[in-house]
């Protein structure tokens, strides 16, 4: 049967304004059938972002949502948690707006272990102002920032999260869109940080100036540099030159979780003196 | 056992012509007509949800019973 994705989606907002093909449609659609498969209570989750296309989404859906300042999801969605700890939280946005700006927002949350969880859609660059090269722009790669060409690294953004401390680290595609909202599902119900990255396309800012000539080359390169984790146990270090893996890379049950942590901390307040 | 068809909604109001639907339909069911997609060959719908799900647009449904 058809998924009724309108009983998630405020009324009269569609049609949503991302470019045609754009991924970050297809995200909002995954965090769409994970939050119903979880039987979330709409006044029981947020949904914050930063600014940015990606950070566009909350606007979108019919929950508690905050749509905040550029990188400063992670720190309104804090206040957010430790206000109301019983909450979902759920904080989306760009590459950009997590990597850049965001940055050290993004890698605090993820030492705090704090008990939410960020679903950051990578395409590699800033889409909403034009096609400025992020921190997840590939080597080689043009934006209007770098038109000979992106001379700096990327970050890989699961490892990032899982070096500064989250405990549920997954990687996701568009392409792969019936993984999605299994992926984020398993991210919610985690009991600490939870970061699930998308690779994601932008066609207007980034696809045009790599040379891709459709929505469809971009897809096909997200199914192809996919590698599920299991599958990459087998593969030599060779066969996985140039691949990306996907799936649950990351989980740790053992780490103490934030707004617990802090809970403790009150307890030993109000028990001195 | 006759196969039943599934009804395919295309909301053109919501559908930008990305065609990715179109592109990743196993079966080869849709295509573009003008700007929108369409269904072009509804009997080789093997209602596998490909094109919902994947439809960045929220802009098509496969109404199954
Ligand atoms: C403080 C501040 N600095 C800069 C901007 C301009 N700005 C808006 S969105 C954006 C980047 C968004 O990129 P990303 O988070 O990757 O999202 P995308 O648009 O690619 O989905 C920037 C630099 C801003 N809005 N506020
Ligand atoms: S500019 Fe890029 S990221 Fe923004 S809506 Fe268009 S395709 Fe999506
Ligand atoms: S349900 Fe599957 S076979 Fe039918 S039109 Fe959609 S993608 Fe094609
Ligand atoms: S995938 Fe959706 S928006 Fe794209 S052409 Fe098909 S129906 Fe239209
Ligand atoms: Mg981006």
């Amino acid at each position: 049967m058809a998924f009724d994705y309108d009983k998630w989606i405020r009324p009269g907002k569609l049609p949503h304004i991302w470019c045609p093909g754009c991924g970050h449609g297809i995200v909002m659609k995954g965090l769409i059938r994970a939050m119903d498969s979880l039987n979330l209570k709409k006044e029981e989750t947020a949904v914050v972002s930063g600014i940015g296309c990606a950070s566009r989404l909350p606007g979108y859906i019919d929950c508690c949502t905050l749509h905040t300042a550029h990188g400063r999801a992670a720190a309104f969605a804090t206040g957010v948690k430790m206000a109301k700890p019983e909450m979902n939280v759920i904080l989306v946005g760009g590459d950009g707006d997590g990597t850049a700006i965001g940055g050290n927002h993004f890698i605090h949350a993820c030492r705090r272990n704090i008990n939410m969880t960020y679903i950051i859609m990578n395409n590699y660059i800033y889409g909403m102002t034009g096609g400025q090269f992020s921190p997840c722009t590939p080597t080689g790669h043009k934006a209007s920032t770098t038109p000979y060409g992106n001379p700096d690294p990327g970050f890989d953004i699961a490892k990032l999260a899982i070096g500064a401390g989250a405990t549920f680290v997954a990687r996701g595609t568009a392409f792969h869109a019936n993984q999605i909202d299994k992926l984020i599902a398993e991210a919610i119900q985690h009991k600490g940080f939870s970061v699930v990255e998308i690779l994601d396309d932008c066609p207007t800012t980034y696809g045009r100036r790599n040379k891709f000539k459709s929505v469809i080359e971009m897809m096909n390169r997200l199914k192809e540099v996919a590698v599920p984790v299991k599958a990459a146990e087998k593969m030599t270090a060779e066969q996985l030159q140039g691949k990306v893996l996907t799936g649950v890379l990351y989980k740790d049950d053992t780490k103490p979780e934030y707004t617990a942590e802090y809970a403790k901390v009150i307890e030993r307040a109000k028990a001195a003196k | 056992m006759e196969k039943t068809l599934p009804k395919i909604e295309i909301i053109e109001k919501y559908c930008k012509g990305c065609h990715i639907c179109v592109e990743f339909c196993p079966k080869d069911v849709l295509e573009m007509k003008g700007f929108y997609a369409s269904v072009k060959n509804l009997e080789a719908c093997i209602k596998c949800m490909q094109c919902e799900l994947r439809c960045p647009d929220f802009a098509i449904k496969v109404i199954t019973e």
